[in-house]
Order: C-alpha cells, then sequence, then structure tokens
C-alpha cells in the first residue's frame, strides 16, 4: 500500500535530500558541571565524566572548559560532518550547548530563524536549539518536536540550562554538592566527579519494589535526582530552579465524527514517522509482530522503495515467543529481517551488563533481551530504530486499561457470576488465574465499591502484588522506611486535572508519565540500546499524537474491550489482517529461571549467597535463602517469586557495581578529544 | 490433627513467608494478610493433594476451606474422612 502526495526513497539516505538529510545524528553522552565560584573548569575532570559515557558514542570526546562552567560531550561520528562536534557555540560564543538527542522538525525551525536573520555555521538540530534559545529562552523547547536532553551555558547570563523532552526518551541526572552542580546522561559520568556520595536510597529501593520505578527526581541513589521528563531546571547563583513545560491532558475535547479522527491520526502518525526518518544513516525498525511496530513498519515502508531491514527477538520458551506473526509481517511487509533468538542462559549472561546500564533495580528480566536486540542492531551496522513504542500508552493498548474497565464494570454488581470471569479470559497465558473462585479474584483485584473512587484504582492490584516482594526486606530496611508510602508519593504528583478526567485517562496518565519514561523508555529502552549506541525514535511518542489520543473519548481508544480501535481503524488496512485481529501480548521475558533452568552464573551464587546478602544489608538473609531454594528446587511458580528474584538479584548488582566497585579515576577515554580553549 | 495443621504451618511459612514467620495465627486469613498471592493458592492445593493424597475439586476453592491453617487442617481432616470412608465402601463391597 503506498499513499500519494509522498516521497518514495530509497535508503540509505542521500545527503544530498533536501527533504530528509542534515540531521546530525547525536547518539551520544552529555555531562558537565557549573561551579558555584568562577575557577576554570578541569579538564581531566570533564575526561573522567565523559568517559564514563563512552559507550553512547565512543568515537570522539569534546569538553568546553571555562571559567566556572565544564560541559562535555561523547559523540558517536556517523559521518564526518562540519560542524557536527559538541559542546557547540553560538555565532558570538556566548552560549555554549551540550546536546543528547534530535529535534525532528529542525528544518523547519531553521528556515524560519533564517527568515529572521540567524546565521547557521552548520547543519545541525543542535545549533537551531541555540538560536531558538537566543531568541526565546527557556521558552524554546515549547517548539521542539523531539527527544532531547540537554545543558546551556548561558555566559553573560551566567546561567546553566538543562532541559529533558516531554515523555522522557532522553535521560538526564543532576546532583548539586557543596555549590557545585553536576549533571549527566547516566549516574555513572556523576560518581566519576570526586567526592560524590554513594549509597543506595531505600526510598527509592521501596519505590521500584511498588512500582518497578521511581518518581523523579529521586533515584536509586541518595542526592542523585533525576530531571523529571517536560521539565527544565534553571540553575543560578546557586539556585536551581525546576519548571514544567508540557503536561499532557486527558480531559476529553472533541467534536469531531469518528471518521474525521482517523483520518487525523492517519495524517498525524504518517507525518511522526517521516520527521524520524530524518537521518544521515540507514534507518531500520524493532519488529516485535505486534499491531505497533507492524504499523510503524508499514509507514516507513510508505516512504521508501528499498528493503528495510527489521530486527526482533525470538524466545526459545515457546510460550513467550511471537515469531510467527513476526513472519507474517515480515512477509507482508517485505522487509529484510534480522532475528535474535534469547534463551535462559542469554539473559543470565548477559544481565550484569544490563544492570550496569540501567543503574537502578529491576524487578523483571525484560531489558535484557532489549540488550540484545540492539546489539544485533549495531552489529548490523544500523544505528537508528524506529519502534512502535508509545502506542499501548497512548492509544489503550495495556491489559492493565482492560482489567480497570472490567473491575470498574464488576464492582456495579458485585454479586454477579459473570462479571469476574472476564478477567479470567483477559489473561489467558496466566494459567493459575483461570481455576481461581471468584472470591479470589475480587481479592487479587480488589473490586468494591468503596474502591471506585481511589485515584490509583486502575493499577492498586499491580502494586499491591508488587510490593509484596517487600517482605524480604531486611529489619533494618523496613525499619528505615517507616515512614514512607511509595503510593502517597505518587499521589502528591498527581496534575490538579487528574481527578476530573475520565477513569481511563487517568490509567493512561499513570502509565504515560510514569511507567512510560520510569520503565519502558529507559530500563527497556535508552539504556539498552545506548549500550551499543544505537538510537531508538518512537513516532506514537510525539507529542502531536500523544495530545491526540489524550483528548480522543474513550470509547475510541477501547471499544468495549477491543484496545487500540481507532488505531486498528486507522492503520488496519496496511497489515496483515491476523496482526490487526491477534489479541494484545505483552512483551515478556522469561524471569527467575532464566538464572536456575540451564546454569546458575557464579555471580548468582556469589550475590545471592547469605553471607553478601547480610554484608549489604538490604534484604533479610533468611528469606532469600529459602527463595533461591526454591528455585533450584524447581518449586518457584508464583509472581511473586519471580519479581522478588529479579529485584533482590539487581539490586545486589547494583550495590556491587556502583557502591562497593564502582571503578574509580573515570572510564577510559574516547579516542580523541576535542577542548575548546577558555576564553 | 495436630501434625497435619503443624505441616501446613510449615508449608505456608517456608513456601510464602519464606521462613519468616511474622507471628501470624492459625486463624489468620491468608487473603486478608496477603501471604499467598494467585498463584500460591494453586501451589497450595499441590501440596495438599502430593501430601494427603486427597483430590481438591474446583467446587473446593473457596476461601471457607483454604484461607486459613484450621481451615486448612479441618478442609483436609474432611477429605481424609471422605477418602478413609469410600475405602471402607469399597473393602465391604469387596468382602461381600
Amino acid at each position: 500500500m503506498r499513499r500519494s502526495g509522498h516521497r518514495s526513497r530509497a535508503f540509505p539516505t542521500a545527503l544530498t535530500d533536501p527533504l530528509l538529510t542534515y540531521l546530525r545524528l547525536s547518539m551520544c553522552g552529555i555531562a558537565g558541571f557549573r561551579h558555584s565560584d568562577e575557577r576554570v573548569a578541569d579538564t581531566q575532570l570533564l575526561d573522567n565524566m565523559i568517559g564514563m559515557l563512552r559507550h553512547r558514542g565512543p568515537d570522539g570526546v569534546g569538553v568546553y572548559a571555562d571559567r566556572g562552567i565544564g560541559l562535555a560531550h561523547a559523540r558517536l561520528s556517523i559521518i564526518d560532518v562540519q560542524g557536527g562536534s559538541q559542546p557547540m557555540h553560538n555565532e558570538d560564543g556566548s552560549l555554549w550547548i551540550t546536546f543528547n538527542g534530535e529535534i525532528f522538525n529542525y528544518l523547519e525551525l531553521r528556515e524560519d530563524l533564517i527568515r529572521r536573520g540567524h546565521r547557521f555555521y552548520t547543519h545541525s538540530d543542535t545549533e537551531v536549539v541555540l538560536h531558538l534559545y537566543e531568541e526565546q529562552g527557556e521558552d524554546c523547547v515549547r517548539h521542539f518536536n523531539g527527544q532531547w536532553a540537554f545543558a546551556l551555558w548561558d555566559k553573560r547570563d551566567r546561567k546553566l540550562f538543562l532541559s529533558r523532552d516531554r515523555l522522557g526518551v532522553r535521560p538526564l541526572f543532576y546532583t548539586l554538592q557543596r555549590g557545585t552542580l553536576i549533571f549527566g546522561s547516566e549516574v555513572k559520568a556523576l560518581f566519576a566527579y570526586p567526592g560524590i556520595q554513594r549509597e543506595l536510597d531505600l526510598a527509592g529501593l521501596d519505590q521500584i519494589f511498588t512500582f518497578w520505578f521511581t518518581l523523579p527526581p529521586r533515584t536509586i541513589f541518595k542526592n542523585i535526582s533525576e530531571l523529571p521528563p517536560a521539565h527544565s531546571l534553571v540553575f543560578k547563583d546557586g539556585k536551581l530552579d525546576l519548571r514544567r513545560h508540557w503536561q499532557v491532558d486527558f480531559s476529553i475535547e472533541t467534536s469531531r465524527r469518528e471518521s474525521q479522527l482517523i483520518e487525523q491520526l492517519d495524517s498525524l502518525l504518517l507525518d511522526a514517522t517521516r520527521i524520524r526518518l530524518r537521518s544521515d544513516v540507514p534507518v531500520g525498525a524493532y519488529l516485535s509482530g505486534g499491531l505497533d511496530s507492524t504499523i510503524i513498519t508499514a509507514l516507513i515502508n510508505s516512504f521508501t522503495d528499498a528493503r528495510l531491514r527489521t530486527f526482533s527477538i525470538a524466545f526459545a520458551a515457546e510460550e513467550l515467543d511471537e515469531s510467527a506473526f513476526q513472519n507474517q509481517a515480515i512477509s507482508f511487509l517485505n522487509t529484510d529481517h534480522k532475528q535474535i533468538t534469547c534463551g535462559y542462559r542469554d539473559i543470565a549472561d548477559a544481565f550484569p551488563n544490563v544492570i550496569w546500564h540501567m543503574e537502578k533495580p529491576v524487578i523483571r528480566a525484560a531489558p535484557a533481551p532489549m540488550y540484545l536486540l540492539s546489539k544485533l542492531v549495531r552489529e548490523n551496522s544500523y544505528k537508528v530504530v524506529l519502534t512502535g513504542e508509545g502506542a499501548d500508552e497512548v492509544f489503550g493498548g495495556y491489559d492493565i486499561y482492560k482489567e480497570a474497565k472490567i473491575r470498574r464494570f464488576w464492582a456495579q454488581q458485585l454479586d454477579s457470576r459473570l462479571r469476574p470471569r472476564l478477567l479470567r479470559r483477559l489473561y489467558p497465558y496466566q494459567q493459575n488465574l483461570q481455576r481461581q473462585p471468584d472470591t479470589y479474584l475480587q481479592s487479587f483485584f480488589r473490586v468494591g465499591r468503596n474502591d471506585l473512587s481511589d485515584p490509583l484504582f486502575s493499577h492498586l492490584p499491580r502494586w499491591q502484588l508488587t510490593a509484596r516482594a517487600k517482605l524480604f526486606f531486611s529489619e533494618d530496611t523496613r525499619a528505615s522506611l517507616l515512614k514512607h508510602d511509595a503510593l502517597l508519593d505518587l499521589v502528591q504528583q498527581l496534575p490538579d486535572a487528574y481527578m476530573s478526567w475520565p477513569s481511563f485517562g487517568q490509567a493512561q496518565y499513570l502509565e504515560t508519565a510514569f511507567l512510560l519514561p520510569g520503565y519502558i523508555l529507559s530500563s527497556q529502552g535508552d539504556r539498552p540500546a545506548m549500550a551499543h549506541a544505537v538510537e531508538a525514535r518512537h513516532p506514537f511518542l510525539d507529542y502531536r499524537v500523544v495530545e491526540f489520543g489524550a483528548k480522543l473519548p474513550p470509547n475510541l481508544k477501547m471499544k468495549v474491550l477491543n484496545e487500540k480501535y481507532i488505531v486498528k481503524r486507522a492503520f488496519g488496512h496496511r497489515l496483515p489482517a491476523d496482526i490487526v485481529r491477534r489479541p494484545k501480548q505483552p512483551y515478556r521475558a522469561p524471569d527467575g529461571h532464566s538464572f536456575f533452568a540451564e546454569h546458575t552464573p557464579d555471580y548468582v551464587n556469589d550475590l545471592l549467597a547469605p553471607n553478601n546478602i547480610r554484608d549489604a544489608g538490604i534484604f533479610d538473609a533468611l528469606t532469600v535463602m529459602n527463595l533461591v531454594e526454591k528455585f533450584r528446587s524447581d518449586n518457584a511458580l508464583g509472581v511473586k517469586d519471580n519479581m522478588a528474584l529479579l529485584g533482590i538479584l539487581s539490586t545486589q548488582l547494583v550495590v556491587d557495581q556502583f557502591i562497593d566497585h564502582f571503578p574509580q579515576g573515570g572510564g577510559p577515554c574516547a579516542t580523541s578529544r576535542k577542548t575548546y580553549a577558555i576564553s | 490433627m495436630r501434625h497435619i495443621k503443624e505441616d501446613l504451618r510449615d508449608f505456608v511459612i517456608k513456601n510464602f513467608l519464606y521462613g519468616r514467620e511474622n507471628g501470624f495465627s492459625d486463624r489468620d486469613s491468608f487473603l486478608e494478610m496477603g501471604i499467598i498471592d494467585s498463584t500460591g493458592m494453586l501451589e497450595l492445593v499441590g501440596f495438599l493433594e502430593k501430601t494427603y493424597g486427597i483430590e481438591v475439586g474446583d467446587a473446593d476453592l473457596i476461601p471457607q476451606n483454604l484461607d486459613s491453617i484450621e481451615q486448612l487442617a479441618e478442609f483436609v481432616r474432611r477429605k481424609l474422612l471422605q477418602v478413609m470412608v469410600t475405602a471402607g465402601v469399597e473393602l465391604e463391597k469387596q468382602i461381600a
């Protein structure tokens, strides 16, 4: 299927094409600091910090050191492009920036700026940021359509401006230590700064053992903050000023007919895909065999005659494998496909590296196959992939939305025998649920009339189930958490308008504002991809698409129990019918059994040994020993067992890698460094 | 009866509380105390069937039978009695 009115083109993108070129890839890491005084920044220190991020940009390093300020940038050079180096400055050197990410609408912004008299010395999107900042100050970010994390030094105003994209695709962390603001794409860059305390934040751990993520600005490390998505931070005169620059709004605002909305969605997503193909290197795509990635693949195909390279994971465990659907999509869309098969052992062996890149505990093994997938991409010399990420959040695809809808339906007639059966149909892959009597289902899914007004209604069963893994916390950990309430922490971050939104929108907000950046885009997104210097781009997370989806009436997102209804209506004709019809299969990977089924790596035995559990002090040695024994004897069946094992093992790895044995002296320096002189 | 309760308690403590007794009593509700999750009930049923040679049908899967140590012990006692009665009837039939 090819749409008219769109250019057909071949990959790789030609550099001369005015439509799709000159977006210099900024797959990179950034780091730096702003002192409280005007002493000149130490370039060796900048080297050490950026050296920790070499995996994000292994080919070159640039640093800018001046009075009171140091900026560093690790870059992956794709093509030797004149002017692509960073940190970058404006015409008169009064603004300097270190930038990670992409501004996909930079061409349009650039043209507009040129019309208003701005002169550019590069073709990069980074320079557009500088010029738009000259005009609009911190509000410049409101005009960006992209995924970014950057630090901009305003020399005249003696002000450091940090910003992060709306949905939290690109990461940014900071800490204020003795008046110096230190920042970086990953926490490990901050830890390379001398004197930074490396200590676990147990309240952060408590949040992960509830939600799967920490609530920004909190992280798993004490005194290390994450710049929340859709926020900017201004640091001036020793003061931090955190500002939100965007907020998604789930209030319903449309009087358009369904057919008009379908047309609008088609047009929006097509454009979101088009601008994400702006690249000077070949672009590939992740193709899971699900609806969303198949749509994106089909849309990319509408812009090219060349065979698109696609990538996927297959699982040796049959119940998790989606190869059959992947093959249908590959055949239908005629892609050049590469697949990696992931077994238990692969996950167990990769896990320490995955945690090194994730920098936080995790209660699922799912990031590990994503790490192996990005490795496959890199081995095939691809550096950019488009994905279907975001569709489930924005258009109501997750089972949790259905679950909440059924629970509300059931709560209206609690003695109904038929209504709870819908819950059994919802999770056909959870065999144990099929035999549950209604009373048990009601208890697990917490259905009661009084529960309906709870702002967290949709997610309470999941979070309560996850929280059961806290049983393994040591007495000391429990004691230190007595005053913490993770649920209350989250409620306090809900926007004022939240309670006025439809319940469906509330559930979507919890996924979009919290789980998406805190887990999906980081632990399964940026981190495993950037571990191999692969950049993932997500058309469904174009802010125009997100704003459009948020304001749709819920019944267009989920028609009765048909998820992503409007997406299927808009794009179904481009896909194999089976993929449109197939029930949603969440991405899952083998969890605890990965570490015991085929072999148990030494590090697992070591980190879970009672003496090491006792030494770390976070978990209770006896209960962990019994849990491990349960896995060894193949008696561990429950979700709680699996979450607990992953949570404990990954926490022990975080302690081992980041607290006990963090490499001193910074990371290995990149092959070449460009230093900008002090003015 | 006493050793059934002890066996059941040991199983629940080891498998669902991982050795941490938490001071729960034989009358405490597994559901209310969050001791058993959705999979846990099936683990429990597997244990009952394997240890006591009883069959637990879908109709038996109600909290009145399975939600505390006391209820479990009573349930096992009733089931064992049923097994014995059935076996006795079979024996009588064979003798007759």
